[in-house]
């Protein structure tokens, strides 16, 4: 009779548990597999450093391109809106960073809601707009497949709920908090095994292939 | 034992000097309070002034008798008091005089008595482990329930206890409680939750009642919308303060002095449906949010166990950090093994010069 407080209780508590432990097991079992792989010893004498190029690709990856964003200012403009908005929401919204402090030990400042609020409407257009493009530009409609459209809708459902539950649009309340903890359950337990990988991965990537390069002593 | 031609509603008010003024501004009070509309008024006025007095039976199981401290002490009479003083409570193990069997006699004579008619209140869960954690006279609290809810016109389980179990169902759960909803399905059942209760909650239902004869509009867990309606969040005073970011993080320092939000405190006033915020307690001077502590979420089901009361409601109510820790060693382990058995293969592949083949690049993953 009780069933959205059960529920709510439930997401904040067994579920929570297990889909914490299946994300933190799998990332680490992902990375380890990764970095542990290594490469095989190149045996040509290098023609330049490793670092640095390693570390300005980082940077020089993680700003748009000229060239893309002539060619598809979609696909940076709503990249980059969809980030900030996640991240904002994610990091900077206060009974967020409670729950971080609780899990770390430490938390930071947050935002005040209004900004928040705004930050996860700019990050629900962003992921609208991604998704359109993905739909209707032909390039991008070939090279998505199955495993994309999932990320999304993972990544899409605990924003929307998010919003949902804090502008009270869904009843009872506790329904609304439970099924946005729930959204990130399903997130959290998924995210080790699919592209969201990459949160963890992009970093190691861009320098991977910015060493690489400066190895070469070519320009990356 | 009850005399149930002691006159109307509007007589006792009278006989307690009560103006027909006074009356009217609490039947305007009371019609706004539970959301009905101001040509309700006259009708309610009315029906109250003719009202006979209902006879209650009150049963009380497993409950601390705080629900009834909270009905019963009020410092100065109010109109709520009068109406409270005004029906025939029959059957009262704290408040009536009669003990031992004039007692049981006392609820058997008003059940036949007032057969179909009589208001039943609970307050208090019901235990099923054992009939023998909780009985009255020899007679277990299930039994005697079953007995007094089959000739009720209706039940008013009151309190968190007998509306969902309350602490004595708390994880876990000794006496395997269970709220009045799980026994008595066969009658309306209207839930007055709280720990305690609003009293103005249970005056308000009975004017309800004794006005249409029926029981008020209620919500998803069967309490009256008119009081469980609007969350404590959304009527709290400190709301502004949640909205612009401002917490107190401690209960002394300089967020707590300037009242800002106690979310971070462990106020659970977002999931919490009750009208503290607007009735407030102690004839209106003051409700837990207002005197510096958040809400324990005390009108929710299984609030005992929805985590700390002073963790923020976005902690989960399991030890998050033991969790994460248990996980990161599990994962080194796993990984360090992942890494081992990919070292061994690499190896392998050295040794007998195995070459990438187009079939190892397509591989996803």
């Amino acid at each position: 009779m009780n069933e959205s407080m059960d529920f709510l209780l439930w997401t904040r508590g067994t579920a929570f548990d297990v889909a914490v432990a299946i994300f933190v097991v799998g990332i680490l079992i992902r990375l380890f597999e990764i970095i542990s792989l290594g490469r095989a010893a190149n045996l040509a004498a290098p023609k330049g450093s490793e670092f640095l190029p390693g570390m300005k690709t980082i940077l020089t990856r993680t700003l748009p391109e000229g060239g893309t964003f002539k060619r598809q200012p979609l696909t940076i403009l709503a990249g980059y809106l969809f980030h900030i908005g996640l991240l904002v929401s994610l990091l900077l919204f206060i009974p967020h960073i409670e729950l971080f402090r609780e899990t770390f030990g430490f938390g930071w400042p947050g935002l005040p809601n209004p900004i928040v609020d705004a930050a996860a409407v700019l990050g629900i257009v962003g992921l609208l707009a991604a998704l359109w493009n993905r739909l209707t530009n032909p390039v991008m409609k070939l090279l998505s497949d199955k495993e994309d459209y999932l990320v999304w809708v993972l990544t899409f459902l605990p924003l929307l709920t998010g919003y949902l539950a804090y502008h009270r649009m869904i009843n009872p309340y506790p329904l609304a908090m439970g099924l946005h903890i729930l959204s990130i359950e399903l997130l959290l337990v998924l995210f080790p095994f699919t592209k969201l990988m990459h949160t963890f991965t992009l970093f190691l990537a861009r320098w991977y292939n910015g060493a690489m390069s400066g190895r070469r002593g070519v320009e990356s | 034992m009850a005399d149930l031609t002691t006159g109307t509603l509007g007589d006792t008010l009278r006989r307690n000097g009560v103006s027909r003024r006074g009356f009217l501004k609490f039947c305007t009070a009371t019609a706004s309070m539970m959301a009905l509309p101001p040509s309700m008024v006259p009708v309610l006025a009315a029906a109250l002034d003719n009202a006979q007095r209902p006879s209650v039976i009150w049963l009380s199981f497993q409950e601390c008798t705080g629900c009834t401290e909270s009905l019963t002490r009020s410092h100065t009479p109010t109109l709520e008091s009068l109406i409270f003083d005004h029906i025939s409570l029959d059957y009262h193990h704290t408040l009536q005089v009669a003990s031992g069997h004039a007692a049981e006699a006392a609820r058997e004579a008003a059940m036949q008595a007032s057969a179909g008619k009589y208001l039943l209140v609970v307050d208090g869960s019901i235990p099923l482990g054992n009939p023998g954690f909780s009985t009255i006279a020899g007679v277990s609290n299930l039994q005697i329930l079953e007995e007094t809810a089959a000739g009720a016109a209706a039940v008013i389980a009151m309190g968190s206890c007998a509306a969902f179990g309350g602490l004595p169902k708390a994880d876990p759960n000794p006496t395997g409680a269970v709220a009045v909803r799980d026994i008595v399905t066969d009658k309306p059942v209207i839930n007055v939750s709280g720990c305690p209760p609003i009293p103005v909650v249970i005056t308000g239902v009975l004017a309800h009642y004794l006005t249409f004869g029926t029981l008020p509009e209620l919500d998803q867990y069967s309490r009256p919308k008119a009081f469980y309606g609007t969350s404590i969040h959304d009527r709290c005073y400190r709301r502004p303060f949640y909205d612009k970011g401002l917490f107190a993080n401690t209960f002394d320092d300089e967020g707590a002095k300037k009242g800002w939000c106690l979310y971070k405190l462990g106020c659970k006033g977002p999931m919490t449906y009750n009208a503290c915020a607007t009735v407030k307690w102690n004839e209106g001077t003051s409700w837990p949010v207002e005197s510096g502590h958040g809400c324990l979420g005390c009108s929710q089901p299984d609030f005992w166990d929805a985590g700390g009361f002073y963790n923020a409601l976005s902690i989960p109510v399991g030890d998050i950090s033991r969790t994460a820790s248990y996980a990161v060693a599990a994962g080194v382990a796993l990984g360090a093994a992942a890494a081992g058995i990919n070292r061994k293969t690499k190896t392998e592949a050295n040794r007998q010069h195995s070459t990438v083949t187009v079939d190892d690049l397509e591989k996803t993953s």
